[in-house]
């Protein structure tokens, strides 16, 4: 009986983490899939930072795009976070998470400039202080 | 009682005395295991936060070298390369293991976890190997406020990896000792999802200190 109700849960509910039921090869073409693209990302990103043949200014936005990438097929492939109806607590979790990601980075990072923008120039600011 | 549930109720009484009309009408509380592994999620989560900060503060004291060295007069991007490769099998290894667990396959377990084990060690060598150098040659923490941003931030994913490897050796024991009982099996879980996240904040490392460093 308990199993009957166990079973249950496990079709509407997944943790992080968790597959739905599939066979050892699918759970396995997963994986490879997943290390597959990661190592697609990871080399195209390595010779991107290394490499003449990219316009310069583009390399930063490329590099950090091609992370943002791999960290989501590490996210759908080893983590297994999806859109999936029984995924929704956790890609909520996620979402906030990433919120606070953002306001983080972005805020210090736009505060800290100003800052740099409105401060004198170090020599001025050792006349001042003489 | 309204009409639609004594229609119900007697449209087929046999079924009444099985549970899964009761377990169908109340979902009652989520299995341990969602529940264990839903918590672990916000704890990684919070750990990303943490991360975010560091990578704040790093990328606001990029410029501060204070005369010493830049990351691009410094970064070894063969070194990162294999660094990066050991920490991407071993989330793949880590993934056999749960393979392995699931099928219930105690040989292939230890195996898959040995594995990952041996490249989280591989990692953590070549990452101390190189901040041992860096340190050598008076390139420390405390040569600039970049340099300081670095070792923590590099330096505290280093310490999550080998916190991990820790985490990682005993689970290999409880299984030996435990087999795979069901709180074992909650254990892998969270472990195997730390182990995954790590590997996701090395990704953001090496793009954005290494990468970015170097590229520019």
């Amino acid at each position: 009986m308990s199993d009957q109700g166990f079973e249950w849960h496990r079709r509407s509910d997944l943790a992080p983490g968790d597959q739905e039921q599939r066979g050892v090869g699918l759970k396995l073409i997963g994986y490879l899939t997943g290390l597959g693209l990661a190592v697609i990302l990871t080399a195209t990103s390595f010779f991107v930072a290394s490499t003449d043949l990219v316009w310069e200014p583009s390399i930063p936005v490329a590099i950090i795009v091609l992370a943002i990438a791999q960290m989501g097929v590490h996210l759908v492939f080893f983590l297994h976070i999806t859109t999936g109806p029984d995924n929704t607590n956790n890609v909520l979790a996620l979402a906030f998470g990433l919120l606070i990601v953002f306001l983080v980075i972005a805020g210090s990072l736009w505060i800290m400039a100003n800052l740099n923008h409105n401060m004198l120039p170090m020599d001025q600011i050792m006349r001042m202080q003489r | 009682m309204t009409e639609t549930t004594f229609d119900h109720a007697h449209g087929d009484p046999n079924r009444l005395r099985g549970m899964q009309d009761v377990v169908a009408a109340h979902e009652g509380p989520a299995p341990k295991r969602i529940v264990t592994g839903y918590g672990f999620w916000i704890f990684l989560l919070s750990d990303i936060v943490m991360f975010s900060c560091f990578f704040a503060a790093y990328a606001v004291l990029l410029g501060n070298t204070a005369g010493g060295p830049k990351g691009s007069e410094l970064f070894d991007l063969r070194n990162v390369a294999v660094e990066t490769g050991c920490l991407l099998l071993s989330s793949f290894t880590c993934g056999m293991a749960s393979i392995a667990a699931k099928a219930r396959n105690r040989l292939y377990f230890q195996l898959a976890m040995a594995v990952t084990c041996v490249l989280g060690l591989a990692f953590l060598a070549i990452e101390g190997r190189e901040f041992a150098a860096l340190v050598m040659r008076g390139d420390g923490p405390s040569r600039s406020a970049f340099l300081s941003a670095f070792f923590t931030l590099v330096g505290c994913h280093g310490l999550h990896v080998s916190a991990g490897i820790l985490w990682l050796l005993t689970m290999m024991a409880q299984v030996f000792a435990k087999g795979f009982r069901a709180d074992i099996e909650r254990r892998f879980l969270c472990f195997a999802l730390f182990w995954h996240a790590l590997d996701i904040i090395w990704v953001a490392v090496f793009s954005v200190v290494y990468l970015l460093g170097s590229a520019s």
